[in-house]
């Protein structure tokens, strides 16, 4: 498989600890080990490893999994079927409970499909806005990813409740601008319902430039620790060209090695005038993903800084796009923007009326979920939780 | 990347029994799509994952769609044999006639080594009852293999080749594909009466006592 | 060195175990609900009805029962009864207003598109949040008595938001009296004026049509020139 050159597109490649360099072993199966019965055990769905209401059947030989299927839907309330009978504005409420960390980047991948489906402009200062928020809500993600990350290696408490003290810091950001910690229905077509104040902008300012200095305490905490890479090194490695073929996205994908982000690659939005870097991994196992998604959220950093010193003024929203009663011309549209989990696509069908006569949702958690079989097989139980944790799911998502 | 019209031309002339139809598009997305004849379908996107020049190496997304049967009415004339000697009468008969509906597969592919997308394909079943069988892209891209279950479950569409095709977000038991436009929910689960609309019509019928529209209900 | 990583960790929780005694920063803990969280000013949750007044919040509300937000609320959480007749508005013009407007507060998703919709500014969103009830349509089924609160309240918890709505309001009304009174003045001028005059005069709410040169009512100000009809006895 042809990858593009790390250098030519501005890529920064994890620089990691070897673990064995330290002389830690991780531990590995004999091969001789397993030549009894087989063990069937349904890991979940109530479980608090599983992230949600969601199940793993196992099938063990010993202690290695030798067989893995992922059984999920019991959050399934056929969103897709609900946005067919709902405007194209009354679907905007209900993308904020798709992934429901990031209500933010589903109203936008959202819009985006929308204003593609219409043909409608977004404002200059809108454009800005979202990215603000498009930022601040992978600092949320990733934040917390790396939280319930260590919850499943077994550090109990500590990182998720320091990473939780930091997601309550730009929850309050988000709910002092749109009304609501999570469930946002910020964005619209065209632009963003709420124009930023100079008090939130600031407060924002100060929020992004304190975050700094919570991560570098952040991973002094973790990053080295040699339990972490212990047990997370060389655990539920994922090849580039599997991961490509699989259709996994996000900071799972670049862990593996491909810097592909459609920050870059789509150049949506006003992204192509920030300099960011796009960070990969080496081996595309577990530590990858977590190291991955630590160096990006210093590249949101940098991007926030640069959106906040450049945030351009005007309307937030052109008042001449429509919002309720859009009637789009009878077509289609695909619109997609690099969420946190990984590439979060609409798929809208218009057949000319008020609601969309099909509205598809490409969830990035569900598409990365393809390959955990994959990954999961020849470990043990408690590498398929942590494997689990690193591909970062939200059941609102996957099961729709 | 080379223009739809191109790559089209292209197809047929490299698959000559293969039909490949260019699918307008009226929305500004532009984004026009290649509705492929299930038989060739496979063969097709190998193709487009393998040439250097296109490397479709992600396909990123899969959607059902379902266009159910459509009732088409149309005015038949027929001349009949009028009066003895007078001219033959003409009769103008409505005729409703049923235009089977089918169900499609849209496959959204995007190229992660070259960076271009989407190619967007398109495969139609027969109908909506007994043809339902389309060849399954799982063996091409990994990424089919949930979203074509999902599709399998939703719309009820039977990808052939699938590793595992079974029902993914429904349960084992259920029947009916919920996302086919003709799906009829059940009356009465998790019955959960809103002020108006349908679920309140349907809570009168079960429960006439529960279900007065806006009036509060007496405290028990 | 092996063990540098977990040392240094253990650093960074002793700092955070310490800080969160001395450092506001760290100490982050609320004691609800002894403590009330203080609300941001944009946090919404459930609509309310904005009446003019409190003292007769039915006769004042600002819903003309138009449905609008009926139609486009994304959990369809809105009913909306219009009335046989028709009475007069706060700004005395004769108008349908809403026999019955319940919002089921159980299905309701807080999502404010009722409040983004509504053309007359008579819908907006609540603050309220502790509104747990044992009983599923006694509690959680709210009638307009229940949601009508005075535009008072409306500035007490969005204090820039209602000042917003009320310039605007009090703009679009000088303009409607302006239109009146040049159409007014233009019919005085006409030769036969009589009878349209009189129809409008005897139509039920045209009873106070803005004579030229009278000024605005204050947003809040209450004008309720006929009784309102008798409230719906309150749920039980």
């Amino acid at each position: 498989m042809m990858l593009p050159d790390p250098a030519a597109t501005g890529l920064a490649r994890v620089r990691k600890i070897e673990g064995a360099a330290l002389g830690l072993r991780t531990p590995a199966f004999a091969p001789e080990e397993g030549a009894g019965d087989l063990l069937e055990v349904s890991l979940g769905p109530h479980h608090p490893s599983t992230h949600g209401v969601f199940r793993m059947d196992v099938v063990l030989d010993g202690e290695r999994i030798v067989r893995l299927k992922p059984v999920f839907g019991y959050l399934h309330r056929n969103h897709e079927k609900l946005g067919e009978g709902t405007s194209y504005l009354g679907s905007m409420p209900y993308t904020d409970r798709l992934d429901y960390l990031n209500s933010m980047t589903n109203n936008w991948a959202y819009a985006l499909a929308v204003e593609k489906l219409a043909g409608i402009p977004v404002t200059e200062r809108a454009e800005y806005v979202r990215v603000i928020l498009a930022e601040l809500s992978r600092l949320l993600n990733h934040t917390c990813l790396a939280g319930f990350l260590m919850q499943d290696c077994g550090c109990s408490g500590t990182p998720l409740m320091y990473a939780f003290r930091e997601r309550e810091k730009i929850l309050d950001l988000f709910e002092s601008l749109s009304g609501s910690r999570m469930m946002c229905n910020f964005q619209r077509f065209g632009g963003c319902r709420v124009d930023p104040s100079a008090e939130w902008l600031a407060a924002t300012r100060t929020l992004v430039d304190g975050y700094g200095a919570f991560l570098d305490e952040f991973e002094a905490l973790l990053s080295g620790n040699e339990i972490v890479m212990a047990r997370t090194q060389g655990v539920g490695r994922l090849p580039a060209a599997l991961a490509v073929n699989a259709g996994v996205t996000g900071p799972m994908l670049r862990a593996s090695g491909v810097g592909h982000d459609l920050r870059k690659v789509d150049g949506y939005g006003v992204y192509p005038r920030f300099n960011f870097r796009v960070p990969i991994g080496r081996d595309g196992d577990v530590y990858d993903r977590y190291m991955v998604r630590m160096l990006e959220m210093r590249e949101s950093i940098s991007i926030l800084d640069q959106a906040l010193r450049g945030l351009p003024g005007g309307p937030i929203l052109d008042p001449k796009a429509k919002q309720r009663g859009l009637r789009p011309k009878a077509g289609e549209a695909y619109g997609r923007i690099e969420g946190p989990k990984g590439e979060i696509g609409f798929f809208l069908v218009s057949d000319g009326t008020g609601n969309p006569t099909r509205y598809r949702v490409r969830a990035p958690s569900f598409v990365n979920l393809t390959i955990l079989e994959d990954l999961c097989l020849g470990h043990s139980v408690a590498d398929a939780v942590i494997i689990l944790g690193s591909i970062d799911i939200v059941l609102g998502e996957v099961d729709r | 990347m080379e223009s739809p019209e191109a790559l089209r031309d292209r197809l047929l002339a490299r698959f000559p029994g293969v039909s490949v139809e260019l699918v307008p598009n009226g929305s500004p997305s532009g984004q026009v799509s290649l509705r492929i004849s299930p038989a060739g379908l496979r063969e097709v996107a190998r193709f487009l994952r393998d040439d250097a020049a296109l490397a479709l190496d992600q396909c990123s997304n899969v959607t059902g769609l379902d266009s159910p049967d459509r009732e088409v009415v149309e005015t038949v004339k027929e001349s009949q044999p009028g009066a003895p000697g007078g001219p033959p009468v003409v009769i103008e008969r409505k005729q409703t006639r049923i235009e089977p509906g089918h169900l499609e597969v849209v496959y959204h592919l995007y190229s992660v080594a070259r960076r271009h997308g989407p190619v967007i394909l398109r495969a139609r079943t027969g109908n909506r009852t007994d043809a339902v069988t389309l060849p399954s892209l799982t063996p091409v891209w990994r990424s089919c293999e949930f979203q074509e279950r999902e599709v399998f479950d939703l719309y009820g569409v039977v990808f052939e080749g699938h590793p595992d095709l079974r029902r993914i977000l429904m349960w084992d038991a259920f029947a009916g594909h919920p996302m086919r436009k003709d799906y009829v929910e059940p009356d009465d689960y998790e019955w959960e009466p809103t002020p108006h609309g349908e679920v309140l019509a349907k809570a009168r019928r079960h429960y006439p006592s529960a279900a007065a529209p806006g009036a509060v209900q007496p405290s028990p | 060195m092996l063990g540098k990583g977990l040392l240094q960790g253990l650093a960074v929780t002793a700092k955070n175990l310490v800080g969160s005694y001395h450092d506001p920063a760290r100490y982050v803990t609320q004691e609800y609900p002894e403590v009330q969280p203080k609300l941001p000013e944009a946090y919404r949750n459930f609509p309310f009805l904005v009446s003019e007044t409190a003292d007769d919040p039915m006769g004042t509300l600002r819903c003309v029962a138009c449905q609008i937000c009926e139609k486009e609320c994304p959990p369809q959480c809105i009913y909306i009864e219009k009335s046989k007749d028709k009475k007069p508005d706060a700004t005395g013009k004769a108008q349908i207003y809403p026999a019955v407007f319940a919002i089921d507060t159980a299905v309701c998703m807080s999502c404010q598109i009722c409040v983004e919709v509504c053309p007359f500014d008579a819908i907006k969103m609540d603050q309220e949040f502790a509104i747990a009830a044992t009983d599923r349509f006694g509690g959680l089924l709210l009638n307009r008595e229940q949601l009508a609160k005075p535009n008072a309240y409306y500035h007490q918890i969005h204090p820039t938001e209602a000042a917003e709505v009320d310039e605007r309001l009090a703009a679009e009304r000088r303009a409607a009296e302006e239109k009146a009174r040049l159409a007014a003045a233009a019919k005085a001028a006409a030769p036969k004026p009589a009878v349209p005059a009189a129809a409008a005069a005897a139509a039920p709410g045209a009873a106070r049509p803005a004579p030229a040169g009278s000024t605005a009512p204050a947003a809040s100000a209450p004008v309720d020139p006929v009784p309102p009809p008798a409230p719906r006895p309150p749920s039980p």
